[in-house]
């Protein structure tokens, strides 16, 4: 027997061309694939932007972060609001689609209301829609984090992703966990591209000359727009530097100031930044280097429903894996941005019809891979999902598997932003454990560390989160412990952030002098020897069977 | 005394051992470093008695996170005339944060343009000052704090 949600997926797949409401969104019934689409378009250029897609293809359920603290002059601002304080300043309304799309609020609950986000074939559509209703005025550019995240990306070494972004039509894009499939491989990528690839800010090591080109110049609607790309500034830092060892980053102000006055000695009207600086970088970036019109932010996976101005730059907030489609309706005049309109599209999947040629690519890029993809490993009790500042559940079945598989007292497990929830009920699949762990250093160590190295760690980790001047972040959320729980303050300078840190299983506090069994993964180190972290989850899952995972109380957030 | 078996290997040692991290771990050891008040004396040395005061004309250009401290590019450039008379005579580097904060010295004949371009070591995050002294005797100072950090996840 078909459920509704099921009718509703057939119904939409038959194209009715988004007449169809959305799953039991109820009362109103007023979401559709036309009302998401509904823009009062304005001036000459529509941008369409999303980032961070981490090689999403298909629906699925993605939480946003239920703690997501500022630090420094960020305190306070978008995005670190609470649930309740983000739909008080962008008049959400509480039980809303919008409100289901933007906060952690209520999310199991909305989450069976609205139902799966994202998807490429829906995304497609919309990207369609809107380049029909506004040809020749429209741009599509891709913020980054599009290569790497899922099963099949890991398998084709990024290959699938290209072809989507191909099918897709993006137009631009910059990078940064693209460049973990090694210098030789992105090379070899970017080479198969029908758009350019933006990096301004990359050279290399000897000659500190540009390694792949710093802007494109491009005109639509009678304008001519210079795209710049950012990409992550830390990339050999965040992430292993010995497979990119010839690229130097780094945010250098100095030269997107060089990058911006070229683009307007050039000619530009418009200038555009594809950044994955992360929001804070980016807002602080756009205090200090005049002269750029929009800021098109990544990384940090931020969505936020309005453009944030900074002066006279606006900066747009797509949020991640496919969850967004970011419209921004401008018009220019005299090289300036007179009128602007903006919605941040949530790619609600039940609403929107699959694009079929996309539908079909995805298919054909899945199909080899399909026994292992849905290989169901083990079942959930809870939700598990990832995104906020400390532990999430699903963080804290990596390291319980860790602590088990691998025998070890404590776990340290990547702050990473991406990876998909997983419903209460719901089973564990291959590539449910893949969409949190596909990267391509996963081997899981075991080593011994004293207590005073682990806290110099989680110090560290915690300063490249909270440190009171953005252009110091990396961007991730703190590392994720197994075993161990502290204290934190915030806003504490560097070194004194950390307190009350007692092992979970004892309550004993940890001996800064004593050595312990530690297991972790993602370590940028060469030559880290241990087996992939996924096999590591799978085995623990599989011998577990159903996860139930009390609530973490690893980390207590104190100070004020 | 810990009786655990690495607290009879230097910490050195521990390090470089230590094949593994949270994300990154590249942990610099913490050998001895000099302090602040040491650093001021070596600036007052380098600087002939001169007090240097902050300027935002000496501009340091440094990453603000190292990719890899063992080799920090660095530009320091002064903004100021080179004439005869009117000219920077010298720009110094301090890294006090390194057990020798002294980290290079350049003298200037009054031409061209004061600016200077290398890489150096830094042992930890810390503030890299940059002294220029002036033909008058007086001089100028710039700070940027560089992080040398054991890394952190990528979003």
């Amino acid at each position: 027997m078909l459920t509704r949600r099921d009718f509703l997926q057939v119904a939409a797949a038959t194209a009715l061309g988004g007449a169809v409401p959305l799953g039991r969104a109820a009362a109103g019934q007023t979401i559709t694939q036309d009302s998401l689409l509904a823009f009062q378009p304005v001036g000459q250029v529509t941008l369409l932007a999303f980032t961070d897609l981490h090689a999403q293809l298909k629906p699925l359920w993605y939480r946003e972060p239920a703690v997501n603290l500022g630090a420094g002059a960020d305190r306070g601002l978008a995005p670190h609001l609470p649930a309740r304080a983000m739909m008080n300043a962008f008049g959400l309304k509480p039980g809303s689609a919008e409100a289901y799309a933007f906060t952690a609020d209520d999310f199991v609950h909305l989450a069976r209301t609205y139902g799966k986000v994202g998807g490429l074939d829906r995304m497609a559509t919309l990207v369609k829609a809107i380049r029909a209703e506004r040809p020749g005025n429209t741009l599509l550019i891709d913020s980054g984090d599009t290569w790497q995240g899922s099963y099949t990306s890991l398998k084709t070494l990024g290959a699938d992703m290209v072809e989507a972004q191909t099918l897709l039509g993006v137009e631009a894009m910059t990078a940064h966990w693209e460049f973990t499939y090694g210098e030789a491989r992105v090379k070899e990528l970017v080479d198969k591209l029908p758009f350019p690839f933006l990096a301004a800010n990359i050279k290399d090591t000897e000659w500190e000359e540009e390694v792949f080109p710093a802007q494109t110049m491009v005109e639509r609607g009678g304008v001519r727009i210079a795209v710049i790309g950012q990409a992550f500034p830390y990339t050999p830092v965040a992430n292993p530097r010995w497979q990119m060892p010839h690229w130097s980053f780094g945010i250098r102000e100095e030269d997107m100031r060089k990058q911006v006055d070229l683009a307007r000695a050039k000619g530009a009207d418009l200038v555009v930044v594809a950044s994955h600086n992360g929001f804070d970088v980016d807002r602080k970036m756009a205090a200090r280097v005049t002269g750029i019109d929009v800021i098109l932010t990544g990384h940090t996976h931020d969505a936020i429903p309005a453009v944030v101005p900074v002066g006279d730059t606006l900066l747009v907030a797509p949020g991640s894996h496919g969850k967004f489609l970011a419209r921004l309706d401008l018009e220019v005049r005299d090289k300036r941005v007179v009128r602007h309109a903006f919605r941040l599209i949530p790619v609600l999947a039940d609403a929107i019809a699959p694009d079929p040629e996309m539908a079909a690519l995805i298919e054909r890029i899945r199909a080899p891979h399909a026994a292992e993809l849905s290989r169901v490993v083990g079942h959930t009790r809870g939700l598990l999902s990832r995104r906020g500042n400390f532990n999430g559940t699903f963080d804290d079945l990596i390291c319980q598997a860790m602590l088990s598989e691998r025998d070890a007292e404590i776990a340290l497990s990547p702050g990473f932003r991406w990876g998909a929830a997983l419903m209460p009920g719901e089973a564990i699949t291959t590539e449910a454990i893949f969409n949190q762990t596909a990267i391509t250093y996963p081997n899981t160590y075991r080593t011994e560390m004293t207590g005073a190295m682990l806290r110099d760690i989680l110090e560290d980790v915690a300063d490249n989160l909270f440190h009171p001047d953005p252009y110091y972040r990396q961007g991730g959320d703190m590392v994720r412990v197994g075993g161990l729980a502290f204290a934190i303050d915030p806003a504490k300078p560097m070194g004194s952030r950390l307190g009350d840190l007692r092992l979970t299983r004892t309550g004993k506090k940890l001996d800064a002098a004593r050595s312990y069994v530690v297991s972790g993964w993602a370590s940028v180190n060469e030559g880290t020897q241990g087996p992939p972290i996924w096999e590591v989850v799978a085995n623990h899952v599989a011998k577990v069977k159903e996860v139930t995972l009390p609530d973490s109380h690893a980390v207590r957030v104190v100070g004020g | 005394m810990s009786t655990s078996p690495s607290a009879s290997i230097g910490r050195r040692t521990v390090v470089l051992g230590l094949s593994a991290g949270a994300c990154a771990l590249v942990l610099a050891p913490k050998a001895a470093e000099a302090t602040r008040a040491e650093a001021d004396e070596l600036i007052a040395k380098l600087a002939g008695g001169a007090k240097p005061q902050m300027d935002a004309r000496v501009k340091i250009k440094l990453p603000e996170i190292a990719e890899n401290g063992n080799t920090v590019p660095f530009t320091v450039s002064v903004d100021h005339p080179m004439v005869a008379g009117n000219s920077v005579t010298a720009i110094h580097v301090v890294a006090e944060g390194n057990p020798a904060p002294q980290v290079a010295s350049f003298h200037f004949t009054p031409t061209g343009k004061a600016e200077v371009y290398a890489r150096m070591r830094l042992a930890k995050t810390q503030e890299v000052r940059a002294i220029a002294v002036l033909s008058d005797g007086t001089a100028l100072e710039g700070r940027k704090e560089v992080k040398v950090t054991v890394g952190g996840c990528g979003g």
